[in-house]
């Protein structure tokens, strides 16, 4: 199927990202700022899948929009809003905050600029159909090693967990 | 690509097996532990755990030893098995040794009772075995967070102390944040090259003009490996976190973490050409010395002390890696065994001598050691003479080797700045020898005896540092080698 009216998705879809990140810093309450943040990571789910990365977007959603976003939930259920609305939301770094941010800017309009010369010299090819396949078979097949090591660092970060949590060793 | 799943290429085959033998055998080892745990009674039996892990990291030395008969690759051209990846395993896996066996006193005295900390040892050591093999950057990165992980956990195990957790936490968080470089890095690599496995990515950066997202993804992958060596300007957190991590820990995390990272590095550095590699390295070695001696200069706190000098010392190691492969391999090689036998042996001294709580820190507790443990005394100074570098101990060819490498290299303003350096450094090691002896001590109290395992690994420590000092060519001709197999 040929996509549709791609210019006005993508835009659309990083104004919704950009403005509800803006939100994520802005807003006093925990909440609303987890709630806008939901919102940012759902418009960059969208953003993967306009380029073709299903599996990346259902990760996407699944792990942040869904698993991270409960952990901060309960974070924030555990302190006290009334208390965290009266403090200070920006201290005195912001200026580094914001140089750092122009940099990041004005590299990103760099790469923009110099456009494709940048990466690798070749167009990689967007299978519509079979994306997750292939992520499936490389993650089963030259990649098994790392995928199966994975749960040995998943092992020891529960180790860490309970050790952590303990009440005394 | 076909789709269809070709079983013949997806089954791993024996070899594979045989060439991550020593990481099957470390992490089985801990599996075991972690099982017997809950079984074990600890406060009567507190050692069974101990000697389990210890007879799993010398089961693991062995296998390397094993593995170094059957070089090449595994897993699809994941792992490589050659004579550089031997050296590290083995020295490694020997730390994790010496380490175990400097910890049953530690975790007697300060009343530890979990075997969870042995268990992290061992996996943590996995990880580091795992990142000098690696021929992935998706795999080097994952056993970098297993080896990390294991040692952000293992700081805080001095659960008394407020300080522990302190530095668990700055650890953990100033760690993930390096990672992130690290992980930053690796993707702009792929993006600049299309590929994250090392030989690859060499043959493309040889083959055309090296994209700038190259020399972007080389510096971000250093900011983050450079954090987990403690090198300037990415120390900032080595004192706090050396000073509240428990002793026999700081001995581990300061050696074997360090030896797989700059294991990476030489194949970042190295065997990938990475672009831009002189001027970031420059700037990191001269910094790295600089600010770790004289931030050593004014510590009173002995743990503090030995964390600037490590400072200081990857400030010291950096310097081969501006130096010609052929002989900045061998020589950062050479240093890192050698770094990791005199300071082990250091921080062993201290976590005996630290007591319960670890009360003896400050130099001023250690004035007339020399009249209350002679022997205690005359080892430490061994290894505070060796960590100057003083001539028939490991230290002096260490630096000796790595200055000439950096002078075949011309890179003369670099190797005054690490002469002047050196200099520096034995103003305050020298404190500490004449706190230690000519000092009249402040305590007369008897000494606890060292324990046989804790004598043990001072033995240990002590040989290898002399040995390095007076016959150290067969370790060099190896990593002589090594550098051959790396840039072959």
């Amino acid at each position: 199927m040929q996509p549709v009216a791609t210019t006005f998705f993508f835009y659309f879809l990083a104004a919704v990202t950009v403005l509800s990140g803006v939100l994520v810093i802005t807003r006093r309450n925990p909440v609303h700022s987890a709630l806008a943040l939901i919102l940012a990571l759902l418009g960059q789910a969208g953003l993967y899948l306009m380029l073709y990365a299903p599996f990346v977007a259902g990760v996407q959603i699944i792990l942040y929009a869904g698993g991270i976003m409960v952990l901060f939930l309960f974070v924030i259920m555990l302190v006290s809003i009334e208390k965290s609305q009266k403090e200070e939301q920006f201290n005195n770094m912001w200026i580094v905050g914001l140089l750092a941010a122009l940099a990041l800017g004005a590299l990103f309009i760099g790469v923009y600029v110099k456009g494709r010369d940048l990466f690798a010299g070749r167009e990689v090819a967007l299978p519509e159909q079979s994306n997750t396949q292939q992520i499936a078979i490389l993650l089963y097949g030259n990649y098994m090693f790392a995928f199966e090591i994975a749960s040995l660092l998943l092992l020891v970060a529960i180790i860490g967990a309970v050790v952590m949590a303990k009440k005394r060793i | 690509m076909s789709l269809a799943f070709q079983a013949s290429q997806a089954l791993p085959r024996g070899t594979d097996y045989l060439r991550i033998l020593p990481e099957l055998v470390l992490s089985i080892f801990g599996m075991i532990i972690m099982v017997l745990d809950p079984v074990v009674d600890q406060r009567r039996n507190q050692k069974a755990l101990g000697t389990l892990a210890l007879i799993g990291s010398l089961a693991a030395i062995a296998s390397t030893l094993w593995q170094a008969r059957a070089p090449g690759l595994a897993f699809w051209n994941m792992v490589q098995v050659d004579t550089f990846s031997v050296f590290f395993h083995f020295l490694i896996t020997t730390i994790t040794a010496v380490v175990i066996l400097t910890s049953y006193e530690y975790m007697e005295v300060q009343q530890i009772r979990v075997g969870e900390y042995y268990a992290l040892i061992l996996f943590g050591a996995v990880g580091m075995c795992l990142m000098s093999s690696a021929v992935e950057l998706v795999l080097i990165f994952i056993a970098l967070e297993i080896s990390s992980i294991s040692t952000y956990i293992l700081a805080g195990f001095r659960r008394r102390a407020a300080i522990s957790s302190e530095a668990s936490i700055k650890y953990f968080l100033l760690g993930s944040f390096a990672t992130a470089f690290f992980l930053y890095g690796v993707a702009l690599m792929f993006g600049a090259t299309g590929s994250t496995s090392i030989p690859t990515i060499e043959q493309h950066l040889r083959s055309g003009s090296i994209p700038v997202l190259a020399y972007v993804a080389i510096a971000l992958m250093f900011v983050g490996l450079g954090f987990k060596v403690a090198a300037a300007p990415f120390h900032v957190w080595t004192p706090d976190v050396y000073e509240g991590a428990p002793a026999p820990i700081v001995g581990f995390m300061s050696t074997a973490p360090k030896a797989a990272v700059f294991a990476v590095l030489l194949r970042i550095m190295f065997q990938i050409h990475a672009p831009g590699r002189l001027g970031l390295i420059w700037v990191a070695a001269a910094l790295s010395m600089t600010l770790g001696n004289i931030g050593a200069l004014v510590q009173q706190n002995v743990k503090r002390l030995l964390a600037y000098s490590s400072i200081a010392h990857a400030g010291y190691l950096l310097v081969a890696f501006a130096a010609l492969p052929q002989n900045g391999i061998p020589s950062a090689m050479f240093y890192t065994a050698s770094y990791a036998a005199m300071n082990i042996g250091a921080f062993a001294v201290v976590s005996h001598f630290g007591g319960a709580g670890e009360r003896y820190v400050t130099l001023e507790d250690y004035s007339g050691l020399g009249r209350r443990s002679p022997v205690l005394a005359a080892a430490l100074t061994l290894f505070l003479l060796s960590l100057i570098g003083i001539p028939i101990t490991a230290g002096f060819f260490a630096k000796f080797y790595v200055f000439s490498a950096a002078l075949q290299a011309n890179l003369v303003g670099l190797v005054i700045i690490g002469v002047i350096n050196s200099a520096v450094a034995a103003y305050y090691y020298l404190r500490v020898i004449v706190v230690v002896y000519m000092h009249d001590p402040r305590d007369e109290s008897v000494l606890p005896a060292v324990p046989l395992e804790l004598g043990a690994a001072l033995a240990i420590t002590a040989l290898t540092t002399i040995y390095l000092g007076l016959l150290p060519g067969r370790v060099l001709d190896y990593a002589s080698r090594s550098a051959g197999d790396l840039l072959h």
